[in-house]
């Protein structure tokens, strides 16, 4: 075993399993990409049923409708010039409420309802952004009872 | 040599990823945000009435395209933000005399009274906004800022609060070229 | 008061680390032993200000001393005490202050206990750490202060995020950054050895505690956020490859390779330019989680409030970080002396494929994770990355590296026989063919993978005690000869067994609950019942519930199997007073082999609740699998020989003779 073939027996292996991870990665990267929509993008150019769309905006005020069972819920996704029905079934995230961002993944039906398999709410609304606090205290304006 | 190019192609891999990063960290690139789809659009209708307690009329579409440039506010008396723009946001109408007109988004009408009241009324017109108007404007949060030309066209819509940076750098150029 | 104090704190110690990072490194190249002495109490020093600094800020927390802007954005004087003190670290700048408490920990634990280092190798190490002390301090002194006043105070803070007020998450970052910081050790070692041009066994000997103990950290804090998210998103998942989690998972992954090859180094002397690459890469990659997670470049569920200036300063940190010592591996690994040969089949060999696919996994996962924001710099269009793409990619890569699992530690060093060490594994094999038909007999019509899969956790399970077996003569001699080999085996040897006894329970707990999982929401009102997997949860209604921070509706659920009574289950909906934010907590049953699992919705408005139950089998071998992975890693690292500061034998190598 001389230290010429050994490094020949690593490079293969390598090569083999590199090839191998390489070639997972771009039929992967094919046909499980979320493709990131707004609803005015949506409508623009609608997608095929079988790609997955991540449709973000506003849920529209007083479209939140629950099927009897509750379980079924339909409401209207806009980014104010555009809007798209989204249907959904099962439990609402937390922070879902309306006139509030949201994001859902799923597909787009062929009546051109959204059909969503995941709704996102924002995590965290009371992020505030480091500039805003520098600008608080500049402006001398920091009160405890301001926040809510 | 084939074998230093074989131990240079790491740092090599990490300055590419290294640029991308760089890239991504440009102030134009928050993925959080939505894209606004507002830009040289018309704005929405919409007519609010006035906040009731203030001696400042409501708004509506008809007021944004009287062939001057104005600014939009969305602001509450509930938002931490709003407060800390709030010193730019009137600094900024006093020295260019630019209009300020505000939506007061989802509020009570007497904290927004009070609210003012303590830091200084810089609006013209308030509307007073149950949520509405938020959702034809594509606001995601407050406060949000626009400004519409004499047209009633939106030229500039900025997310989150006004501060100086974003003021010098953009609002102040824009209103100079509107204007002029 | 002692917030200036605090703050003055963490400014003398990075001066203490400045002093650190310089003169004991010119001392080191000169081979002045006084100046390279300077390294050892400077690391202690800086350890004992940070420790003050981190009180600091504690004792304010604890205080409630809202006078402070960290205290009062991140806590309340209503919330209990244990989560007054994790608060420290559930926000970024306390997080970075956590993050530079372990890494002087670390550094001056090599200070204490590096007596038999060579000293210019004990100087440069300390210097290099010293040198990510730096890095880190001026970040968190110039960008997130955790020590700012704000005036006039308020009389009361904003809450901690409610999410973040649970004992799974307030435990998780510090097992975190103890694992990313402890690969600093690894990376801090191999810079010095490229420096010094020397990597020889005594070096080995010297990482691979390290790491070791990086590395169980790791995998426990890893697990702990999974568990994590597993009772409290309420969403009966416990890995979604979000970036968050992808960023912690690549470390591992590649840590873990360092982990196998830093044994070839110690053992057989060779792939040592390799080692010394993946300690570099190892805590880059830690680093560059650091970055995505702060810098808000990629978006996540979870990631902490994204500020581009500070992610451009942690950029930089990064570019003269990794880019500074991959430039430095470049100039000199291409020097430093080949080692041992080895046959392809061999335990080396074995090390080797171990490697490839680590590395493979991990770069795949880092494609996956990075991939939105390439396509986005390309061609401006967002796409996310979902589970599919990792599934596709990341199992594949494991199905392999299992398999070989249980081969590898079969194999001698230096060269070996394939055929014998299969022979050995006939057992495994029989019992893989049996657990994969009890699987096919047990599920009806269900994925045939599933089969295959547990046939595969079964085969390396079984394989891992067959070596152990072997070893210890287990069933061929006495009782008593066995007990007395299992005693004088390495505790090193008990370690691997157990780690890869720990993954493959770990792998029939995931597979268990991704294939078959069950799920019913349905809408109930109180006197009706759900049924799932055989159990029967009969709905009692729901009832008002007030705790320290939050009111709470709380549902009662009976659950009956074949008409027996077994448990009471509660899930509630809670909403936290000062956020106004409300969270999910899942009510959660659980036996050795399944969790049942229930969340309630929103009231209809007609007397009915949106109730989600899961049955998830096997979700409990998860954790107990991660358990023994990380018994197993500490249990290696009690081994007499890499117990740190204790004697060793001289190797051939190290020339220089051990520093009094």
């Amino acid at each position: 075993m001389t230290r010429k073939r050994r490094r020949l027996y690593i490079v293969i292996a390598a090569l083999l399993v590199f090839g191998g991870a390489t070639a997972l990665v771009l039929t992967a990267l094919d046909d499980s990409l979320d493709l990131f929509q707004s609803p005015s993008q949506l409508m623009a150019s609608p997608p095929p049923p079988e790609r997955g769309i991540r449709l973000g905006g506003l849920v529209e005020e007083g479209t939140v409708l629950k099927s009897t069972d509750g379980l079924s819920v339909s409401f209207r996704v806009t980014d104010g010039a555009q809007s798209v029905p989204v249907s959904y079934k099962g439990i609402l995230p937390d922070l879902f409420r309306e006139g509030q961002g949201v994001i859902t993944v799923g597909n787009m039906g062929p009546d051109g309802t959204f059909v969503a398999r995941e709704v996102l709410a924002k995590h965290d609304e009371n992020y505030l952004p480091r500039e805003v606090v520098d600008a608080l205290k500049e402006s001398g304006q920091w009160q405890g009872e301001a926040t809510q | 040599m084939a074998k230093r190019l074989l131990f240079l192609l790491p740092v090599l891999i990490f300055l590419v990823v290294a640029g991308y990063f760089l890239w991504g960290l440009g102030p134009e690139r928050d993925p959080k945000n939505i894209p606004t789809v507002m830009i040289d659009k018309p704005t929405p209708s919409f007519d609010l009435a006035a906040v009731p307690g203030l001696d400042v009329p409501g708004l509506a579409t008809a007021d944004l395209a009287k062939g001057e440039v104005v600014m939009v506010n969305f602001f509450a008396s509930w938002c931490v933000p709003c407060r800390a723009e709030h010193p730019f946001l009137t600094a900024l109408t006093e020295e260019t005399g630019v209009p300020l007109y505000g939506i007061n988004h989802r509020d009570k009408p007497e904290d927004a009274a009070a609210w003012l009241a303590e830091l200084g009324n810089p609006y013209t017109r308030i509307g007073a906004d149950p949520g509405r108007a938020a959702v034809e404007w594509g606001v995601t949060g407050v406060p949000e800022t626009f400004i519409v030309d004499g047209q009633g066209r939106i030229r500039y819509h900025h997310r989150g609060p006004l501060v100086p940076d974003v003021i010098e750098r953009q609002v102040r150029p824009l209103l100079e070229e509107l204007r002029s | 008061m002692i917030i200036e104090l605090g703050h003055f704190a963490l400014i003398l110690a990075l001066a203490a680390a400045v002093i650190q990072g310089t003169l004991p490194m010119i001392g080191a190249a000169r081979g002045d032993a006084a100046w390279m002495a300077l390294a050892r109490p400077a690391a202690v020093a800086q350890l004992f200000l940070v420790v003050f600094a981190f009180c600091a800020l504690t004792q304010a927390y604890v205080t409630s001393d809202f006078s402070v802007l960290n205290v009062v954005q991140n806590s309340h004087s209503a919330k209990p005490l244990l989560y007054k003190i994790t608060g420290v670290w559930g926000n970024h700048e306390g997080s970075m202050l956590l993050w530079i408490l372990i890494l002087a920990l670390f550094g001056s634990a090599v200070a204490v206990f590096g007596g038999n280092l060579p000293p210019s190798l004990r100087a440069r190490v300390l210097g290099v750490q010293a040198w990510i002390g730096i890095g880190f301090m001026a970040f968190t002194l110039f960008t997130s202060n955790p020590f700012e006043r704000i005036f006039p105070a308020p009389l009361n803070g904003e809450d901690l995020n409610p999410l973040l007020q649970d004992p799974g998450l307030a435990f998780h970052p510090p097992m975190l950054y103890a694992g990313y910081v402890g690969f600093s050790m690894a990376f801090s070692f191999a810079i010095a050895a490229l420096i010094e041009g020397k990597v020889d066994a005594a070096w080995a000997r010297w990482v691979r505690p390290w790491t070791l103990l990086a590395w169980a950290f790791l995998t426990g804090g890893i697990a702990l956020g999974s568990w994590w998210a597993y009772y409290e998103l309420g969403w009966g998942g416990w890995w979604f490859w979000d970036p968050v989690e992808n960023v912690s998972f690549m470390p591992w992954l590649l840590g873990t390779a360092l982990l196998h090859s830093a044994i070839v180094v110690e053992k057989r002397n060779a792939l040592k330019t390799w080692t010394i690459l993946l300690a570099i890469l190892t805590f880059s990659l830690s680093l560059i989680g650091t970055f995505i997670v702060r810098s808000g470049v990629i978006t996540s569920v979870h990631a902490f409030a994204s500020d581009p200036e500070r992610g451009f300063f942690i950029l930089i940190l990064l570019a003269i970080a990794i880019g500074g010592s991959l430039t430095l591996f470049a100039l000199r690994a291409p020097s430093l002396k080949a080692g041992g040969l080895f046959a392809p089949i061999s335990r080396e060999g074995g090390m080797v494929i171990n490697n490839l696919f680590l590395t493979a996994a991990c770069a795949a996962v880092f494609l996956g994770t990075l991939y939105p924001l390439f396509l986005e710099a390309i061609d401006g269009s967002k796409v996310s990355v979902g589970p599919p793409f990792f599934n596709a990619t990341f199992v594949p890569l494991m199905v392999p590296l299992v398999f070989l699992m249980a081969v590898g530690p079969m194999l001698p060093w230096k060269r070996a026989d394939l055929a014998g060490a299969l022979v050995r594994l006939k057992v495994a094999a029989l019992a893989a063919l049996l657990v994969a038909g009890l699987t096919w007999y047990l599920q009806t019509g269900g994925p045939i993978l599933a089969v295959a899969a547990m046939g595969l956790a079964a085969w390396l399970f079984i394989g891992a005690l067959v070596e152990w077996a072997d070893r210890v003569k287990l069933f061929r001699a006495s009782p008593g000869e066995s007990w007395r080999r299992a005693r004088n085996l390495p505790r090193a040897a008990h370690g691997m067994t157990l780690a890869h006894a720990g993954l493959a329970v770990a792998m029939a707990g995931m597979i268990g609950s991704s294939v078959w999982k069950q799920e019913v929401v349905t809408n109930l009102k109180p006197g009706e019942s759900v049924e799932i997997a055989g159990y029967s949860l009969l709905f009692e209604g729901v009832g008002k519930l007030e705790g320290p921070n939050y009111k709470a509706e709380r549902a009662r659920f009976t659950v009956t199997r074949g008409g027996e009574e077994i448990a009471l289950m509660f899930p509630e909906k809670r909403v936290y007073q000062v956020k106004a934010m409300p969270t999910t907590e899942a009510a959660i049953r659980t036996t050795f082999f399944s969790d049942l699992y229930a969340v309630i919705g929103d009231a209809d408005g007609q007397g009915g609740w949106t109730v989600r139950v899961y049955h998830e089998p096997l979700v409990p071998w998860i954790w107990i699998g991660c358990l023994a992975m990380v018994a197993g890693g500490l249990t290696s690292l009690s081994d007499r020989r890499l117990r740190v500061g204790a004697p060793h034998r001289q190797h051939k190598s190290t020339a220089r003779p051990a520093a009094a």
